[in-house]
């Protein structure tokens, strides 16, 4: 460590104000900061210290990404087998899927956190480590099969016009890994719709064995095709195919446990999205008029993203409500809105990513009018108070 | 007046009229009027072509029109009177491109009877016509014209490049053969919210290169 402190410090007059490397400072300092605590005090004024920075909360919604990841790694592989007609060790399905999804994850870090490098040096701002977490959800929500120079486009896309454009991270309106899925959706539908792409392997159609299927759930349920239906505890084990990180809900409960302890994610979105998506869901079941809304209710939450989105998306403390009140109004919505895009609009078999998307959109409308309510209730006390006192 | 009248047709002022809408006076990108049918006609080359100089042939002529009439217009009644020349126009122009060019006229459908409803070319009637003699406000409305038009062809070449992979319908990225590594054409750039993206992009340019356009906080 002594070693590495001597280094940094003969380093340092090179990138400071005059030096030779001066614009790459912030570079520098991020550096700095990652191997040792940063050495800047405030000056002036009082503070409230607290350990949890930034740089805590991402790890820690790291760390809770990590059950979802090594799930899909497996199921990555396990799907890949099954389709040609193997039936892989758990190792091997693992090593497999460890494999293939390397690739997105690397991509995916170093054209996004190469944007944020140089935003940072334009700017003249520090670095930011609010790519950490968005580098890693982008893999997860994405297809296998996905080619690398569609998920580069779509993280250059989402990092600069989401999030650079709005000035950096804490300042975007859209979730950003959701927005990456997004353009993918919107501009190379082949790549996130249909049976294929879903499973490593099945767009090249090496191998295939007859008779194995690579639709989601919900790409059955948008063609009508109830019977082939895997069982609910399939689906909520998560051997299913799907997007790498979405798949599992077990993984993602134990996901949402460690937010919730660590107090990183906020449980009044999570619960009420899962509240709107059952209140949905049993309002469908009451109309059923078709085999899709005669679904159980307790399905969609088990079904395509609807949990992970639950989970790690519509918990974004940026682009979600920030008022106590807002947050069960904005997660409600986000759950109502997801289930009823998946049952009643055919083009769109997946509904959370446009419902968080949209009502990422409406937070700071659902927070204007929260603080407003407030604004007129207390004002009304006072006005009562002041009444009485005439009296 | 006898000073003025010597004036040549193009003298410096009246080049400014002309081109200051293409630059740093641009109907689109910095008034932002005319989005609505930037973001509707941009799909494809030629129809975003044809629009332009439609565009451009009315506002030039109404401009003309409504600055030989300025002294004899009634004020209370002026906006009317300038629906009724716009209205003119457009339809001389409809009509000449359905007897012309009758598949692009079909294309850009509705879009060419709402000209008349642009907001350029009654804000440049409002703003210059009523207030200036013929020709300056027939070069500010050919100017005004082309700077629209000069977005809606750059917007277009991009939405066509990359959403159709042709220039002029001529297939490009094919005959190169960058279909072959496993490129694709990007869907999105297609849809309307893309033109949008687009013309943010441009306007993003062009005030990083003229920093006299951002406003001051």
């Amino acid at each position: 460590m002594d070693f590495l402190r001597k280094k940094i410090d003969k380093l340092k007059p090179q990138f400071t104000k005059g030096g030779k490397f001066e614009k790459l400072q912030s570079v520098f300092e991020g550096f700095e900061a990652f191997l040792f605590v940063s050495d800047k005090v405030t000056s002036k004024g009082s503070h409230i210290r607290d350990s949890i920075d930034l740089k805590r909360t991402m790890t820690v919604v790291i760390i809770a990404l990590v059950p979802a990841l090594l799930f899909g790694c497996y199921n990555t592989g396990l799907q890949h087998f099954r389709s040609v007609g193997t039936d892989p060790a758990l190792f091997q399905a693992f090593w497999f899927g460890f494999i293939k999804l390397l690739p997105l994850i690397i991509v995916s870090y170093v054209v996004g956190l190469g944007i944020e490098f140089i935003a940072a040096q334009i700017r003249g701002h520090e670095i930011n480590e609010g790519y950490l977490v968005t580098g890693l959800l982008i893999p997860l929500i994405m297809p296998i099969d996905v080619p690398l120079w569609m998920l580069a486009l779509a993280v250059a896309f989402s990092v600069i016009l989401g999030k650079e454009v709005f000035g950096g991270t804490g300042m975007n309106v859209f979730n950003p890994a959701l927005l990456a899925r997004a353009f993918i959706f919107f501009s190379y539908p082949g790549w996130m719709t249909g049976d294929n792409v879903w499973t490593e392997g099945l767009t090249k159609g090496v191998n295939v064995i007859d008779g194995y299927s690579g639709a989601t759930p919900l790409s059955m349920l948008a063609t009508g095709d109830v019977s082939n239906l895997p069982s609910f505890m399939q689906m909520f084990v998560g051997t299913i195919p799907g997007s790498v990180g979405e798949t599992s809900v077990i993984a993602i409960l134990i996901g949402a446990a460690i937010l919730l302890i660590t107090g990183v994610g906020s449980w009044k979105i999570m619960l009420s999205v899962f509240a709107g998506g059952i209140g949905m869901g049993l309002l469908l079941n009451a109309v059923s008029v078709n085999e899709y809304m005669e679904l159980p209710f307790y399905y969609h939450l088990a079904m395509g993203g609807f949990a992970f989105g639950a989970v790690f998306m519509a918990t974004d403390p940026v682009s979600g409500a920030q008022t106590e009140r807002g947050k069960w109004i904005y997660g409600f919505l986000i759950g109502v809105l997801s289930v009823l895009i998946r049952v009643l609009n055919p083009a769109y078999p997946e509904g959370v990513m446009l419902a968080i998307l949209l009502m990422n959109v409406f937070a700071p409308l659902i927070d204007y009018y929260v603080v407003q309510a407030n604004i007129k209730r207390r004002l009304k006390r006072a006005k009562v108070t002041l009444n009485t006192g005439v009296k | 007046m006898s000073n003025q009248e010597k004036e040549p047709i193009l003298s410096a002022k009246n080049l400014k009229l002309l081109t200051e809408p293409l630059g740093r006076n641009n109907p689109i990108t910095v008034q932002v009027l005319g989005i609505c049918s930037a973001l509707a006609v941009t799909v494809k080359l030629k129809p975003a072509l044809v629009m332009a100089l439609s565009v451009m042939i009315v506002t030039g002529f109404s401009n003309l029109i409504i600055a030989s009439l300025r002294k004899f217009i009634p004020d209370r009644i002026r906006i009317i009177v300038q629906l009724v020349v716009i209205a003119t126009m457009v339809i001389l122009v409809d009509q000449f491109l359905k007897a012309y060019v009758f598949d692009v006229s079909k294309q850009l459908s509705v879009f060419v009877g709402l000209i008349i409803t642009n907001c350029i070319i009654m804000g440049r009637l409002e703003a210059f016509a009523m207030a200036n003699k013929p020709w300056p406000s027939f070069l500010d409305g050919i100017g005004n014209g082309a700077g629209y038009g000069l977005i809606l062809v750059i917007v277009a070449f991009f939405r066509e490049l990359l959403g159709s992979g042709t220039i002029f319908g001529y297939p490009v990225l094919e005959r190169l053969g960058i279909y072959g590594t496993g490129y694709e054409n990007n869907g999105m750039t297609i849809l309307p919210p893309m033109a949008l993206i687009i013309v943010g992009l441009i306007i993003w340019v062009q005030r990083s290169r003229d920093k006299s356009l951002v406003e001051k906080k």
